[in-house]
C-alpha cells in the first residue's frame, strides 16, 4: 500500500464511498456526457484501488476502523471494514469499472441522449450506495445507504422506457416492494434500538449476546431478513427481480446482477453472525427450517421457470433468482465452508451473470431485443458474443474449468462437511434443471439456421472488449481459483469468527474523541 | 534438441499441439487443405511427442507437473503412469489414421461444415491427452467435461432433427451422470479423504487417510461405476447408441476409442488408484459391480443382435465390450486390471477397424442397414476383409489381438473363483460371433452383383482412397499387436505389482 499518499492511507475507509458520492453531483454540473463517462470511470477506478487495498490489509484477519469527522463509537459513527465486507467492497467497485466503458457504448441505443448525463449520477449515487451499506459499521446508516443505492436504483431501471415502456411498470413495482423491504428492515432497526439504545454495530453486538429470549430481538430478527430477503430476492419475494432485470437499460441489468443482490444478501450476514450471533436458538431454527427450505424452492423454481422464458434476459434474471438460492443455502449451513461458498459465489456468480448481462446487451444494441428466438444462428453471425454466452452458460452449470464450478465444489464440499447429503443431492439434481434452460440457448445459438433480416454484424468493440473482460475471468477464476477460495475463506472467517467485532481494530487516521 | 523436450515441455506439448489444431481450424475456416495439412503435420506431431514420452518413460524419467492451483489443498497437475501412457498412444496414434480418413469421408460424402468438426475433433483430442495424464481426479474431471462438451458438436454436426435429439440424449446422460453422481462422488472422496491425488495401492486405502467402512466403499463405488457415463455401463448406456447420428469418423475415433475409453480409463484409475484393487477384493466390495458388468455384457450383446442398422449394432458391440474392462476392475485382481488395460487396446483397434469400415460402405453406397448389405463384399472387398478382421479380433479369435485380452480376463475370473463370469465371457464371445459374422459372410454370398459385372475389376466399387486404407491399416494393427500383447502387458504389469505392495 506504499504508493498511496499518506493523506489517503488515513482515509481509505471513506475516500472509497466519497469518489462516487461527488462525482454524482459533479455530473449534473458539466452536463456533458463524455465528461460524465469520464468523472465516473474515474470515481469507480479510485474506488477499486481503494477497495483492493482494503482487502490487502484485512485478508490477513485484521479489521479496519474509521472514525467519522474524529467523533469515537458509539457515539460517531463508525466504518468498519473485514475481509468479507471488502471481498464485497472489491466486487462492487470492478463490475463498476469494467462496466463503465460498456454503459457509455450501450446507451446510446437505449436511452434518450439528454438523460445520459442523469444516468451517470444515479448510477453513482447508487454505487456509492452499495458501497456505503458494505462498508459501515453503523446499523442505521446500513438502513441510509441502502435507500440512496435503492431509489437512484428505482430511476436507473425506469429510465429503460425508451427501449421498451414496460420498465415503467418494472420501476413501479421495484419501489414498492423496494419500499415495504426497507421499511421492514428499519422496523427490525428499531425493534433492536428500542432493546438496547444503541445502533453501532459492535456496541449492539455486546448489548445483544443475553437478550436471545427477547422477543422484540427475535421479532427484529425476523424483519431484518425479510426485509432485506425483498431486497435480494428470497423466494417468494422475488417477483420485482424479472421485471426490473429485463427492462432496465443493458449496463444496469449488467451493474444490478452482479452487485446488488449480493449486497444485499451481505447485510443478512453481517446482522445475523456479527450483530446477532449464530449461537441464537431462533436464529438458527429460523436459518435451518425456514430460510433453507425457500433456498432449496428458489434453486428448482428459478431454473425450472428459466427453461420457459423467451426473452433472453427475463430467462437470466430467473436464474439469477436460483442462483442466489445457492447462496443463501451456504449461508443456512453455519459452517466455515457454506458461507465462504456463499461469498465465493457472489463474486462466481457476479462475473458469471456480468458476462451474461453483457452479452444480452450486445443483442439488444444490435437488434433492439434480446428475445432468445433471435438468438438463432449466433454462432454464424456474432461468434465473439455467442461463444462468451455459451462459456457463461457453462458456468452456470457449473462445468470445470468455469468459475461456477469453483463455487459450486466449495458448496457441495460444505454441505458434505455438514453431513447433509441429501441437500447435496438437491444441489446436484438443481444444477441439472440448470442444464435444460442453458441448451436450449446452446441449440439456439449453434444449431438453427438465422432468421431472415438477422442482424449480421459482431458488436463494436467498446461492448466486446468488457464482455470478455469478464469472460476471461470467468475461466480464470474456475482454473486458478486458489484465489477466491482463500478469500472467500478468509471473509468467511471474519464474519464466522467474529473478527469484526474486535476491541482492538486497527484505527485508520486518527482515532476520534 | 532433447534438453529442450523436458518433462513439463513434453506434457504441455501433448495437450497444446491438439489444441494448436483446434484454434488452426477456427481460424481457416474456408481454407480446407490448408487446414487439413495442418491439423495432419500436429497429429504426427502429437504421436512423435507421446512416443518420445514413452522412451524417456522406460528410461525412468519421472514426469510430474502441477500446473495451477485450484485451491489451498487441490491443484490442477499432471502425472504420466503406465496405463496412461499406454492409452495416450492408442489415442495419438489413431488420431493420425482418423484424420485421414475423415479427411476423405467428409469430402467425400459432400459434408458441410468441416471447420467446426475437425475443430471440435482436435479439441477433444486436446481434452483426451490431458485426462489420460491428469494426476488427481480434479484434474480428470476437469478433462471429462472438456470431452463432453467438445463432442456434443460433432454428434449435433448433421443438424437434422434426428441429430439434434441423439445430441441431446448424448449431452443429457453424460453430463447429467457426470454432475449428479461423478462429481458427488468425487466430492465425498475429497471430504473422506483430503485430497483426491491418484496413490499406488489406492487413496482411500492409504494409511494417512484412515479407515474407511466398507458400506462408504460399496456407496462410493457405485457413485462412481455409475456417474462415469462414458464408461456405459447399463442402464446409463443409452448416449452410446444415441451417439450414432454424427459422421462416422467421430464414431470411428471418439465412440469407440477415445471417448468411451476414457470412460473405462476413469474406472480402472478410479478402481487402482483411489480405491485399491486389493481392498476391493478385501472388502468385497466390487462384487455387486461385477455382475453388473456381467448383465451389461450379455444384454447389451443381445440388443446388439436385433439392431439392423450397422452403426447401431456396432454401438451396441461397444457396449457389452466396455464392460468387459469394467469387470476387470471389478473382479479386484491384478489380472483383471492387466486385462481391462490391455482390453483398452485391443478393442480400440478392432472397434475402429469396424466403425471406418461401416464409414466406407457409407461413403460408397450410402447403405446403413445390414439388410442392404448383401453381396457387397465383392464390390469392396477391401473393406470387407478389413471389417473380417476387426471381427474376428472382437471376437477373440488368435491370430488378432482381441484373443490375449478375453484370454487373460478369462485367467482372471478363474483367478477369482468366478467359475460364472468365465461362462459369461464365453458366452458372450459366442454372441459376438452371432453378430459381426453374418455382416461379413453375408457381403460375400448372395445375390447383390449384376451378372454383367463379372470381373474384378468391373465389379471394384470401394470408397476413397482415404476411406480405405485406414481400416486396412487398422486391421493389420489387429495383427501386429498380437504379437506385441505380451509387451503391453509387461509394460502394465507395475501397476498391478504396485497394487498388492502396496497393501503390505
Amino acid at each position: 500500500m506504499n504508493f498511496l499518499p499518506p493523506f489517503v492511507l488515513d482515509h481509505i475507509p471513506l475516500l472509497a464511498i466519497l469518489s462516487p458520492l461527488l462525482a454524482s453531483p459533479l455530473i449534473v454540473l458539466f452536463r456533458n456526457r463524455n465528461i460524465a463517462f469520464v468523472i465516473s470511470w474515474v470515481a469507480a477506478a479510485v474506488s477499486f484501488v481503494l477497495s483492493a487495498a482494503m482487502l490487502s490489509m484485512t485478508i490477513g484477519g485484521d479489521t479496519l476502523s474509521y472514525h467519522i469527522g474524529g467523533w469515537a463509537p458509539p457515539l460517531g459513527i463508525e466504518y468498519r471494514v473485514d475481509a468479507a465486507s471488502a471481498l464485497v467492497l472489491v466486487v462492487i467497485s470492478l463490475t463498476a469499472f469494467i462496466m463503465m466503458p460498456y454503459a457509455h457504448k450501450s446507451i446510446d441505443a437505449e436511452i434518450d441522449r439528454r438523460h445520459h448525463t442523469l444516468f451517470y449520477a444515479s448510477l453513482m449515487l447508487c454505487f456509492c450506495g452499495l458501497m456505503g451499506v458494505t462498508i459501515t459499521g453503523d446499523a442505521f446508516n446500513v438502513f441510509v445507504f441502502l435507500e440512496i443505492s435503492s431509489l437512484s436504483t428505482y430511476v436507473l431501471v425506469a429510465l429503460g422506457a425508451k427501449r421498451d415502456r414496460r420498465a415503467l411498470a418494472a420501476a413501479y413495482d421495484y419501489l414498492i416492494l423496494g419500499t415495504i423491504g426497507a421499511t421492514f428492515f428499519v422496523i427490525g432497526l428499531g425493534f433492536i434500538y428500542m432493546a438496547t439504545g444503541t445502533l453501532n454495530m459492535v456496541d449492539l453486538a455486546e448489548r445483544l449476546a443475553n437478550e436471545e429470549s427477547n422477543r422484540t430481538v427475535r421479532s427484529a430478527i425476523a424483519f431484518i431478513v425479510i426485509g432485506m430477503g425483498l431486497k435480494f430476492a428470497m423466494f417468494p419475494m422475488h417477483r420485482w427481480l424479472p421485471g426490473a432485470y429485463t427492462f432496465a437499460p443493458s449496463a444496469i441489468s449488467v451493474f444490478l446482477a452482479a452487485t446488488a443482490t449480493k449486497v444485499a444478501l451481505f447485510v443478512v450476514m453481517r446482522f445475523l453472525f456479527n450483530v446477532f450471533s449464530v449461537e441464537f436458538e431462533f436464529e438458527r431454527d429460523m436459518l435451518e427450517f425456514i430460510v433453507m427450505p425457500l433456498a432449496l424452492i428458489a434453486m428448482f423454481t428459478g431454473s425450472f421457470v428459466a427453461i420457459y422464458q423467451s426473452d433472453f434476459k427475463r430467462l437470466l434474471a430467473f436464474s439469477s433468482i436460483a442462483q442466489v438460492g445457492y447462496m443463501l443455502l451456504g449461508i443456512c449451513l453455519l459452517n466455515v465452508e457454506g458461507v465462504s461458498a456463499a461469498l465465493l459465489h457472489m463474486f462466481n456468480h457476479g462475473i458469471t451473470k456480468g458476462a451474461l448481462f453483457m452479452a444480452a446487451g450486445v443483442l439488444v444494441y444490435r437488434q433492439k431485443d434480446a428475445l432468445v428466438a433471435q438468438m438463432a444462428g449466433l454462432g454464424k453471425r456474432m461468434p465473439l458474443t455467442a461463444a462468451a454466452i455459451g462459456i457463461g452458460l457453462l458456468s452456470l452449470i457449473g462445468v470445470p474449468g468455469t468459475a461456477g464450478f469453483a463455487s459450486k465444489w466449495v458448496l457441495l464440499n460444505a454441505t458434505l462437511e455438514k453431513g447433509w447429503w441429501p441437500v447435496t443431492a438437491l444441489v446436484v439434481m438443481s444444477s441439472l434443471v440448470t442444464v435444460f434452460y442453458s441448451w436450449r440457448l446452446m441449440e439456439t445459438m449453434y444449431l438453427q439456421p438465422a432468421p431472415e433480416g438477422a442482424a449480421k454484424k459482431e458488436a463494436p468493440l467498446a461492448l466486446l472488449i468488457p464482455l470478455w473482460v469478464l469472460t476471461i475471468a470467468t475461466i480464470w477464476f474456475g482454473l486458478q481459483a486458489n484465489i477466491t477460495i482463500g478469500a472467500a475463506t478468509a471473509g468467511a472467517e471474519a464474519l464466522l469468527n467474529r473478527g469484526f467485532l474486535t476491541d482492538t481494530p486497527i484505527i485508520v487516521g486518527m482515532p476520534g474523541r | 534438441m532433447s534438453e529442450l523436450l523436458t518433462p513439463p515441455v513434453l506434457i504441455a506439448l501433448s495437450i497444446a499441439l491438439p489444441f494448436l489444431a483446434f484454434l488452426g481450424c477456427l481460424l481457416l475456416p474456408r481454407q480446407d487443405n490448408l487446414r487439413d495439412w495442418l491439423t495432419l503435420v500436429l497429429a504426427v506431431a502429437l504421436f512423435a511427442t507421446v512416443v518420445t514420452i514413452f522412451t524417456q518413460f522406460q528410461a525412468g524419467t519421472s514426469f510430474a507437473v502441477e500446473v495451477i492451483s485450484f485451491s489451498p489443498s487441490l491443484s490442477i497437475g499432471f502425472e504420466i503412469e503406465r496405463l496412461g501412457l499406454v492409452f495416450a498412444l492408442v489415442a495419438s496414434s489413431l488420431w493420425i489414421l482418423t484424420h485421414l480418413y475423415g479427411v476423405g469421408y467428409m469430402r467425400g460424402n459432400k459434408e458441410k461444415k468441416h471447420a467446426r468438426f475437425f475443430g471440435a475433433f482436435a479439441f477433444a483430442i486436446s481434452a483426451t491427452m490431458g485426462l489420460a495424464f491428469s494426476s488427481n481426479l480434479l484434474t480428470l474431471f476437469l478433462f471429462y467435461e472438456a470431452l463432453t462438451v467438445s463432442t456434443y458438436p460433432l454428434v449435433a454436426h448433421k443438424e437434422t432433427a434426428e441429430a439434434k435429439s441423439g445430441a441431446r440424449v448424448y449431452l443429457g446422460i453424460l453430463m447429467g451422470t457426470s454432475i449428479a453422481l461423478l462429481l458427488t462422488a468425487i466430492v465425498s472422496t475429497y471430504v473422506v479423504a483430503g485430497r483426491l491425488d491418484f496413490v499406488p495401492g489406492g487413496l482411500l486405502s492409504d494409511p494417512s487417510v484412515g479407515p474407511v467402512n466398507s458400506t462408504t466403499l460399496v456407496v462410493l463405488l457405485a457413485l462412481f461405476a455409475f456417474g462415469i457415463g462414458k464408461a456405459a455401463l447399463m442402464p446409463f448406456h443409452r448416449w452410446l447408441p444415441a451417439a450414432m447420428v454424427a459422421p462416422t469418423p467421430v464414431s470411428a475415433l471418439l465412440h469407440a476409442v477415445a471417448v468411451v475409453k476414457a470412460g473405462v480409463f476413469t474406472m480402472l484409475k478410479v478402481g487402482v488408484y483411489i480405491f485399491g484393487i486389493d481392498r476391493l477384493a478385501e472388502t468385497g466390495a466390487s462384487q455387486w459391480l461385477m455382475w453388473v458388468a456381467a448383465v451389461s455384457i450379455l444384454t447389451a450383446s443381445l440388443i446388439a443382435m436385433q439392431q439392423d442398422n450397422l452403426k447401431k449394432r456396432l454401438a451396441y458391440s461397444t457396449v457389452s465390450q466396455l464392460s468387459y474392462i469394467t469387470l476387470g476392475m471389478a473382479l479386484a485382481n491384478s489380472l483383471g486390471v492387466l486385462g481391462g488395460g490391455l482390453h483398452i487396446v485391443t478393442h480400440a483397434f478392432g472397434k475402429i477397424t469396424l466403425f471406418m469400415c461401416a464409414g466406407a460402405i457409407y461413403v460408397a453406397t450410402h447403405k446403413t442397414e445390414i439388410s442392404q448389405m448383401r453381396g457387397l463384399g465383392r464390390q469392396m472387398p477391401f473393406t470387407f476383409i478389413a471389417f473380417g478382421i476387426g471381427a474376428l479380433s472382437i471376437i477373440g479369435l488368435p491370430p488378432l489381438t482381441g484373443s490375449w485380452s478375453k484370454w487373460t480376463l478369462l485367467l482372471a475370473s478363474a483367478d477369482a473363483g468366478q467359475l460364472v463370469i468365465m461362462g459369461v465371457l464365453m458366452l458372450s464371445s459366442l454372441l459376438n460371433v452371432a453378430y459381426l459374422l453374418p455382416i461379413f459372410a453375408r457381403g460375400f454370398y448372395g445375390d447383390g452383383i449384376k451378372p454383367a459385372q463379372s470381373t474384378w475389376r468391373e465389379r471394384l466399387a470401394e470408397a476413397p482412397v482415404l476411406c480405405v486404407l485406414p481400416p486396412c491399416i487398422t486391421a493389420l494393427g489387429c495383427l501386429i499387436l498380437f504379437f506385441v500383447s505380451d509387451d503391453i502387458v509387461a509394460f502394465l504389469q507395475p501397476i498391478a505389482t504396485t497394487v498388492t505392495a502396496g497393501a503390505q
